[in-house]
């Protein structure tokens, strides 16, 4: 693609936005689309769903101030979680014991100064270096802080962690916070007010110098800033939001144990921060989003989940590499100069023969793992609601067939969409500088 | 079959709408929440494999007060929170009785949702029936009135472990390693404390952690056994961590007796035959194959043929199962909060040998005979090996019920 | 003393070069092309497996060789029509899909041998007491353990110092445009030196796999020690790797043997009210606990004050 199909710097304000409305009225939609998610949405497992993704939106984001706005390759960002987790529970708890006058609602805060307060710590001693050795000396505190929370056992509660009960604190306004629903709101404002903060930091100073650091330190360093305390404020900052994220999970799920602040929980942001798009304030949004409701929802419907999520993981780096969000940023050029219209029907004759693809390898993989795990169950099965015996040749053919040619036309398709894509963009350019 | 079906129930569940296509509303719905992918998964398949065998059989014999049973599994991939997650999905898709069993961390979440939710949600009642976690936690200081435990807990086993070592008077030196976290702890702390009291004599010669599956060379632990002069080691080890100890004593020629609680989990066989280290490694269970009960080994023998990868068995499932179908059929209701207080104090013929067990009412715990035995070449009325190694479990002591009783600290409301 | 001594340092050369043939493949790949590669690993029980699968049919020598050819030709694969494409999007979108390929290895591991534990032997040639030192034995199998790494450490050094092609890799690595310019194939040249990575991982595979547990989750569980053992090294230095092995090795067998803890040297705490619960847990842990923690500690230590690592010749 060409340069210009790069995405917008992250953080960088629209340049079009005209007006109050223009600029607040992502944040306004965004609020009501908040409030009234719940009411669409309305299942117990919907709203646990939710406060899940809720508190990763803020993981994901507190992670992308590292790796997206500063260009910090982070493996340790779940121990500012789990050990801002492990500071709520604990005074949570001292707090119902001792009778201390504090809602629920302000806990998450206890949180977020201790993930700032590990961040101080941590980011002393790792913020000295950039690149690689950063990546390894994270990857180290990391291990050494979750092999910890194994060996003392008083503070982290041992392998079962520790649990408290959001219920026995004062009730403001008559809010118990035992259902669900009340919980959700909690989770809402603090997820709505952390990610502000977030976007209103990369419209300060700090966040330009920051991105100066991530694409050109030497420079940014000629210019006068210390790249390396600039390092170190952005890894401090990106632990307080990790902090509070970590004691809304706590508040979420009532318990907080020693696995929140290991490698997989780090792997994890990372994973979503990527798929989402790191490029674009978005994306860590909409990859907490994604991998949530895959981690939700996936294992019902597969038993080799990993395998999709893996195969997920290859294809998006290898075909979507800016994320998701660089996806529909590329479109956005388009969309303003009103040329959208020309590539749509490409990515949708795209998307067809895509699709077949994937249905007919996921049809492959689950007829492999039908004769090779479920042995015991004999051949029988069926695949979208279509039965058939796993054994047979002619399934086989069918999903032969549909992965085959289903890639072969989504390549060709591609390449058009593509030409397509080229084509309008080169058109939009015209049209704003024609006027 | 539930895992067949793709994606548009995947976005429907999130909507709400409980129903799936292929359940029938007048089933009596168990949801299973335990790994079934990734590293913890080769266990979690085996309880599953068993909860649907068991539901078949009495499927086949019109079901439990007439309703099918039908078996939901929701893979926790060995984390709490995702524990948490799928119970959530349970109860949304009608289950009200909840097994679980690897993992105590996973074990203690559940049983803290369950009390909770049950509590914030009167009349829609949750019961959480637990087959294999077994820190004493969650019996003791953080028991619930909904949840039971089949399998002995950790305190029970040592009980009863001791009391078959104490008149063992070959044994002289004994020599603890366990994994470094809450489990490893209590199993240490539990012998230390037993062996103290019932053979004063008994040598202590060392009090081993090292950290929860971390450790790919074991040699340097073996050299410290041998410089102690041990004869005996007792361990909690489960999985990787026992099989690479075990191989590594194997290789090195060490020469004691191994007290285990988990040799004979999966991969455990293996281990000890690779290591070749026969009639030298014992467990504490609550029944093996080779018991000349023949109820269980026929019932075992069916199994095996249905799942021959992986012959592996729990009998606590079936005493699990066979209780709860009693206590439903008793109460003439599966709503827990109606057949709950039968199984409180319910007297039942464990499954490994007939004998009987109780679920005492104190702490839910159940009590049943415990068995010793020790892995090695069979003779011909030991029918059952393990694992495909031709070595297999071989009663050495039968401990009965009496000798495995501990106190507990459990104080729960009953008038539930 | 002496007997625990001798001992430590005997077990600890002997989990020191287990480490380093484990490692050396991933050496190859992230010290000196870069690549984050978190698939290592699964190359490695890849190799494990195909070991497994080839001993029981043609024995396990057969399985040594062939094993790591065939892994070594999927890592080519990997590199030439996956990698290659992801490696222009940087670090991060490497680790991604060796993540995700992880994954997926894991997942067809599962489905073709099972998820319990598969029973891979030493092979009975190898299968006696090499030598017997304070009535401890010492197999010969781990004998021959030693042995390979040191051959393999022998073999990639003369390969790289000592060789054109060696050259030519080193070349291509710091200055891949202009080895293209002087009409080298660079793209082969990193599918080859990725496949050789691959292979090596497999080659650890087959041997680690009967000393070990041969299981789907071997890969997962080995975490990321190597990684260590790569950076403590230092990039781009295979000594610097071998004398990492050799470090890790030692100072992990010898903290084992050590029973020392804060309350052992000085003395028990007083009891000091709620506190006490707190610091007790610091105060009691002996060195032997933590000993597998230690690499950790040594990997931020060696990053903080040495960043190159021990013989490394460049910072990232």
């Amino acid at each position: 693609m060409s340069d210009i199909a790069r995405p917008p710097l992250p953080g960088l304000p629209s340049g079009r936005a005209g007006g109050v409305l223009a600029t607040y009225g992502v944040w306004i939609a965004a609020a009501v689309v908040l409030a009234v998610l719940p009411h669409v949405f309305a299942s117990g497992l919907a709203l646990t769903a939710m406060c899940l993704m809720g508190t990763m939106i803020i993981f994901a984001l507190s992670y992308n101030m590292l790796l997206g706005q500063t260009g910090l390759l982070s493996f340790g960002q779940a121990v500012f979680f789990g050990l801002g987790g492990f500071l709520t529970v604990h005074a949570m708890n001292v707090a119902e014991s001792g009778g201390v006058p504090l809602p629920l609602a302000v806990f998450p805060l206890f949180g977020g100064v201790a993930g700032l307060a590990f961040g101080v710590i941590f980011g002393a001693v790792s913020t000295r270096r950039a690149g690689t050795a950063f990546a390894m000396i994270t990857l180290g505190v990391a291990e050494l802080v979750s092999s910890s929370a194994l060996i003392l056992r008083h503070f982290f509660g041992g392998e079962e962690g520790v649990t408290t009960d959001r219920t026995g604190l004062v009730h403001l306004f008559g809010l118990t916070f035992g259902p669900q629903i009340q919980v959700y709101y909690l989770i809402a404002v603090w997820c709505f007010v952390s990610a502000a903060a977030m976007y209103a930091l990369t419209c300060t100073p700090f966040g330009r110098i920051c991105n100066a650091v991530r694409d050109n330190p030497e420079r940014a360093g000629f210019i006068g800033y210390d790249t390396q305390t600039v390092r170190f404020i952005s890894f401090s900052l990106s632990g307080l939001f990790a902090g509070i994220a970590g004691g809304l999970a706590a508040i979420n799920f009532e318990i907080m144990n020693a696995a929140q602040l290991g490698l997989a929980q780090s792997g994890t942001v990372i994973l979503m921060t990527y798929i989402g798009g790191v490029g674009d304030f978005v994306g860590p949004i909409i990859g907490a989003i994604l991998v949530t409701y895959l981690q939700v929802a996936l294992s019902d419907v597969t038993d080799v989940w990993q395998l999709y999520f893996g195969l997920l993981f290859i294809g998006m780096v290898i075909f979507v590499p800016d994320g998701i969000a660089g996806l529909l940023a590329r479109q956005r050029p388009l969309l303003l100069a009103r040329q959208l219209h020309r590539v749509a029907p490409f990515y949708a004759l795209a998307l067809v023969p895509g699709l077949a693809a994937i249905t007919g390898l996921s049809m492959m993989i689950e007829m492999t793992n039908q004769l090779a795990v479920h042995v015991s169950d004999g051949p029988a099965m069926a695949f979208l609601y279509v039965p058939f015996d796993a054994d047979a040749p002619l399934p086989w053919l069918v999903a032969a067939t549909l992965l085959a040619a289903g890639t072969w036309l989504f390549l060709r398709a591609a390449r058009a969409a593509r030409h397509a894509y080229d084509e309008a963009l080169a058109a939009s350019r015209a049209r704003g500088r024609g006027p | 079959m539930r895992k067949g079906l793709v994606s548009t129930a995947f976005a429907l569940s999130m909507l709400g709408s409980a129903a799936m296509p292929s359940m029938a509303e007048d089933t009596l719905k168990i949801g299973y929440v335990d790994p079934l992918s990734g590293g913890g998964a080769s266990i979690g398949q085996i309880g599953l494999d068993q909860l649907h065998f068991i539901a078949d059989t009495v499927n086949a014999k019109g079901g439990v007060l007439g309703s099918k049973i039908e078996i939901i599994a929701y893979d926790n991939k060995l984390s709490p929170q995702a524990s948490l997650v799928q119970v959530q999905k349970a109860i949304d898709e009608g289950v009200h009785i909840i097994v679980q069993g690897n993992g105590s961390a996973v074990a203690a979440a559940i049983e803290n949702f369950v009390a909770k939710y049950n509590e914030r949600n009167p009349g829609k009642d949750i019961v959480y029936l637990n087959y294999a976690a077994i820190d004493p936690i969650l019996t003791n200081q953080s028991c619930s009135y909904w949840h039971f435990s089949w399998d002995a807990n950790v305190d029970v086993k040592m009980e009863a472990l001791t009391n078959f070592m104490k008149s063992r008077a070959d044994i002289k030196k004994v020599y603890l390693i366990d994994q470094d976290y809450s489990f490893g702890h209590s199993v240490a702390d539990a012998a230390m404390r037993m062996l103290k009291a019932k053979r004063p004599d008994i040598q202590i010669v060392g009090n081993e952690f090292h950290p929860l599956v971390k450790i790919t060379d074991f040699s340097p632990y073996v050299a410290k056994i041998r410089a102690s002069g041990a004869d005996t080691v007792i361990t909690g080890n489960w999985g990787q961590d026992l099989a690479l100890l075990i191989k590594a004593a194997g290789d090195a020629g060490l020469k004691v007796n191994w007290y285990t609680f988990y040799a004979g989990g999966a991969g455990g066989p293996t281990a000890v035959k690779q290591a070749n280290l026969p009639d030298q490694v014992f467990q504490v269970t609550e029944g093996v194959n080779n018991i000349d009960y023949t109820p269980a080994q026929e019932t075992a023998r069916a199994y095996m043929a249905r799942h021959q990868s992986d012959p592996v068995f729990y009998p606590r499932m079936f005493n699990l199962t066979g209780m709860l179908f009693k206590a439903i059929e008793e109460a003439h209701s599966t709503d827990p909060g109606k057949f709950a207080p039968k199984l409180e104090g319910m007297k039942y013929a464990t499954f490994s040998s007939g004998e009987e067990g109780i679920m005492r009412k104190q702490d839910h715990q159940f009590f049943q005979p415990l068995y010793i035995s020790d892995f090695g070449p069979l003779n011909a009325k030991q029918p059952f090996d393990e694992e495909h190694t031709g070595w297999g479990w071989k009663v050495v002591a039968q401990i009965p019920v009496k000798d495995t009783v501990t106190t507990t600290t459990c104080k729960m409301t009953h008038s539930e | 003393m002496v007997e625990i001594v001798l001992i430590s340092a005997l077990d600890g050369v002997l989990y020191g070069m287990l480490l380093f043939l484990m490692a050396s493949g991933l050496t190859v790949i992230f010290s000196m092309m870069g690549v984050l590669n978190f698939a290592h690993a699964s190359f490695y029980m890849l190799g494990a497996f195909f070991g497994f699968q080839i001993s029981r049919y043609l024995g396990f020598w057969a399985g040594l060789v062939a094993a790591p050819l065939l892994v070594g030709g999927l890592g080519t694969v990997v590199e030439r029509y996956g990698l290659r494409k992801v490696h222009r999007h940087g670090h991060v979108a490497e680790l991604l899909f060796t993540f995700g390929l992880a994954f997926v290895i894991e997942d067809l591991v599962e489905m073709v041998w099972g998820k319990l534990p598969v029973d891979y032997r030493v092979p009975p040639s190898l299968d006696f007491p090499a030598f017997t030192i304070f009535s401890g034995n010492y197999p010969a199998f781990k004998v021959f353990e030693l042995l390979t790494a040191i051959a393999i450490f022998a073999a990639l050094l003369l390969v790289v110092k000592r060789t054109r092609v060696g050259l030519i890799v080193q070349a291509a690595l710091s200055h891949p445009d202009m080895v293209g310019m002087l009409g080298h194939n660079v793209d082969r040249i990193f599918m080859l030196v990725f496949g050789v990575g691959a292979g090596l991982a497999a080659v650890a595979g087959v041997i680690a796999g009967p000393a070990l547990v041969t299981q789907s989750n071997m890969a997962g569980l080995l975490g990321p020690i190597l990684f260590v053992v790569v950076v403590v090294g230092g990039l781009g230095s295979l000594s610097g790797a071998f004398l990492a092995s050799l470090l890790i090795g030692l100072v992990q067998t010898f903290a084992v043997a050590s029973n020392a803890s804060l309350a052992g040297a000085f003395g028990d705490l007083v009891p000091s009210g709620w506190l006490q619960a707190y610091v007790g847990d610091i105060w009691n842990v002996t060195v032997a606990q933590v000993a597998p923690i230690l690499p950790y500690l040594l990997l931020v230590l060696i990053l903080i004050f040495r960043p190159r690592g021990l013989m490394g010749t460049r910072e990232s």
